[in-house]
């Protein structure tokens, strides 16, 4: 599995706090049973009208096509559990999520994709989607190393990100079934201390 | 950090090792699967040539995209009938317990488990659906997980987790007759907030738990999510332990005892520190009502909406936004509001107690005219206790559909939707935009005598004035 140290790319912003798996893929496209067509669906409902025209969504806007990094606001990531969420925004080209703060579920599911979920101020994000806006051309490094956003070649913004997820990242484990079953014997003693394992 | 709580101990006793990467891998005593989350992860594990690690610790049921109405195969909706197939093929390929439509045991995952006595105190339960918080009302660690974590499970039994911290929820004195654990739950939301619960496992207590039945309970920790509480859990007791007597996963015989030794042992001990503490008082908690497009958007049933300038500036936009989608204002009563769809179910409030409370509201009266009002029980026994009770015919009576258990209109999976700018009174657990399968749909969440009322008066109703003694 590969080591995901650093980012780059153009960014993207989707204002709001409060924004959640529901809007992010509506639940009618999890019924698909596999993740396949999911990066035809993010947003949608916010980014197309019935007829299925573009509203202006930042996914549709010609700007922000081919950008990886995802600047968003507070809480993002809320509500149900599905890991379509993160599946269609990744399949869209999603590789990194900035945000002030993220639902629990919604970034432990971006980890496991190799999607970094790092958090600044709210005065940080609300300056880098300013910029973004501003500027959309500019491009963005984000050094999980060091922690540091760089704008254009030059340090930014410093940033947050769970040290657990870091690692797991920079080191090239965060699809962790390989790890898990390495512990198989171990596992199976702890469940057999389990009172309700054993039988009682 | 915490000490001493139940969170602490089941954690360490789950523990299998501290990974690399500074989490913990965490054995899953009891991995719940269903319909929609579980296809991918078994196409996973077959891709890698893997087995399901524990099969006799993993059952599995359809809830999400069951229609209520005809349940007859194939299903009329193509896609949900592809579902339905897959999860039949992999309980079979991977010798997973099922509880089909034909097991009389079919449901809402989250009412299955503790219905059946899987969910016991002391275990660590995880299942690809956010409202496993659920299953804490046993005092469990119950958490939602994404398809690739149920790939882990499935594969090990475990996952690489982080561990959160303990909030310890305190609701002192009593509730006001006519206030239900809906309320409770929504009350707590609407305090905290919905990011106010991340990074923390929410621990329930004091009176109102105490005296809280089991199903008060799952209302409450199932919507611990609704608060960013990934866990919620009330701390096993009597309550508990009467209503697992006798089920049919619960230890029988002298294994009965040795189970309540170990249930009453993970209990958090009287001198647990915990991360934080909030207190609340009974008292201050009337029947609440959601008018926004978040859960924490909510007021008492008697009060206005709340004005702009009662909000941080970092809300307004979010404000702004529900009030647009709401098509509602400030200052306005939210008591009146016309509704068109009234919808009594869900994980939340799809119990035969909840199903009881609406009926008391329902029985002897009459739907409004030109609203579509149907009642989903949460699970195949719960329908056919209803039906026992008499419970149907009170429902159907008083002009409201009795359909089949499911998740249904919680999420629109199935056909039971809104259409374009409907507004619900619903009893379920989230109002986001879009949520009841209209893009332009409204929600009122609210609890089910609260549902049942409005059904009736066709509006928002204060379930107490409807009914003297509700």
């Amino acid at each position: 599995m590969s080591r995901i140290n650093q980012i780059e790319g153009r960014a993207v912003p989707v204002e709001g706090n409060d924004i959640d798996t529901d809007r992010i893929i509506p639940a009618r496209y999890l019924k698909e049973i596999t993740f396949t067509n999911m990066g035809n669906y993010p947003f949608y409902d916010e980014r197309f009208d019935a007829e299925g025209k573009p509203k202006g969504h930042p996914f549709d806007l010609p700007q922000f096509q081919g950008a990886h990094i995802l600047v968003v606001n507070q809480n993002f990531g809320c509500g149900s559990s599905r890991e379509h969420a993160p599946q269609s925004l990744m399949r869209w080209g999603v590789r990194a999520i900035l945000g002030e703060s993220f639902a629990e579920i919604f970034a432990g599911n971006c980890t496991m994709l190799g999607i970094p979920t790092a958090t600044l101020p709210q005065a940080d994000i609300q300056k880098l989607q300013a910029l973004v806006k501003e500027k959309p051309q500019t491009r963005f490094t984000l050094d999980l190393d060091k922690k540091v956003l760089l704008a254009d070649g030059k340090e930014h913004l410093s940033f947050e990100i769970h040290e657990s997820k870091r690692n797991a990242l920079v080191n090239g484990t965060w699809d962790s079934t390989g790890i898990l079953l390495a512990n198989a014997g171990k596992t199976a003693a702890v469940a057999q201390k389990l009172p309700y394992v054993s039988g009682f | 950090m915490a000490k001493g709580t139940l969170y602490n101990k089941v954690w360490d006793s789950h523990a299998v090792e501290k990974l690399p990467t500074g989490q913990t891998q965490l054995f899953i005593g009891l991995h719940l699967i269903h319909e929609v989350t579980s296809p991918q992860a078994f196409d996973m594990i077959a891709e890698k040539g893997l087995k399901v690690a524990y099969p006799d610790r993993t059952f599995a049921t359809v809830d999400h995209i069951v229609p209520t109405t005809n349940q007859a195969r194939p299903f009329a909706d193509g896609e949900a009938e592809q579902m339905m197939d897959a999860i039949e093929k992999n309980v079979r390929r991977f010798g997973v317990p099922f509880f089909d439509f034909k097991s009389g045991n079919q449901g809402i995952v989250h009412i299955v488990g503790p219905e059946l006595g899987l969910t016991q105190p002391g275990m660590t339960i995880a299942c690809g659906d956010s409202h496993t918080s659920t299953h804490g009302a046993f005092g469990t660690l119950a958490f939602g997980i994404g398809t690739s974590q149920v790939r882990d499970v499935l594969a090990t039994q475990c996952l690489a987790m982080d561990e959160l911290k303990v909030r310890r929820i305190n609701v002192k004195g009593r509730l006001k007759s006519g206030v239900t654990a809906k309320d409770v739950t929504l009350y707590i939301i609407q305090k905290l907030g919905v990011k106010g619960g991340i990074g923390y496992a929410y621990e329930y207590g004091g009176e109102v738990f105490d005296a809280f039945t089991m199903e008060e309970r799952m209302t409450v920790c199932n919507m611990a999510i609704e608060g960013g509480a990934r866990i919620g859990y009330v701390n096993p007791d009597e309550t508990t332990f009467a209503y697992l007597k006798g089920r049919r996963y619960a230890p029988q015989g002298e294994k009965w005892d040795k189970a309540l030794a170990y249930w009453k042992s993970v209990a958090s001990d009287k001198d647990a520190v915990y991360d934080d503490v909030v207190d609340f008082d009974a008292a201050d908690i009337e029947p609440i009502v959601t008018w926004g497009i978040t859960p924490d958007q909510s007021v008492g049933v008697s009060a206005q909406l709340p004005d702009l300038s009662q909000f941080p500036p970092s809300e307004t936009k979010t404000v702004e936004l529900a009030y647009r989608h709401m098509d509602l204002k400030p200052g306005q009563p939210i008591q009146g509001t016309p509704i068109n769809v009234a919808f009594i179910g869900s994980c939340t409030n799809g119990r035969l107690s909840d199903l009881r409370e609406a009926a008391k509201v329902a029985k002897g009266r009459r739907v409004a005219k030109g609203v579509r009002a149907f009642v989903v029980p949460g699970s195949q026994p719960v329908k056919a206790q209803a039906e026992a009770e008499g419970l149907d015919q009170v429902f159907k009576d008083a002009g409201f559909e009795w359909r089949e258990a499911g998740c249904s209109m919680c999420l629109a999976m199935n056909p039971d939707k809104l259409k374009g700018r409907e507004i619900s009174a619903s009893s379920s657990n989230r109002n986001f935009i879009g949520r009841q399968g209209s893009k332009d749909g409204r929600t009122l969440l609210m609890s089910p005598a609260m549902v049942a009322a409005a059904a009736i008066e066709g509006k928002v109703t204060d379930v107490r004035e409807l009914v003297k003694g509700a």
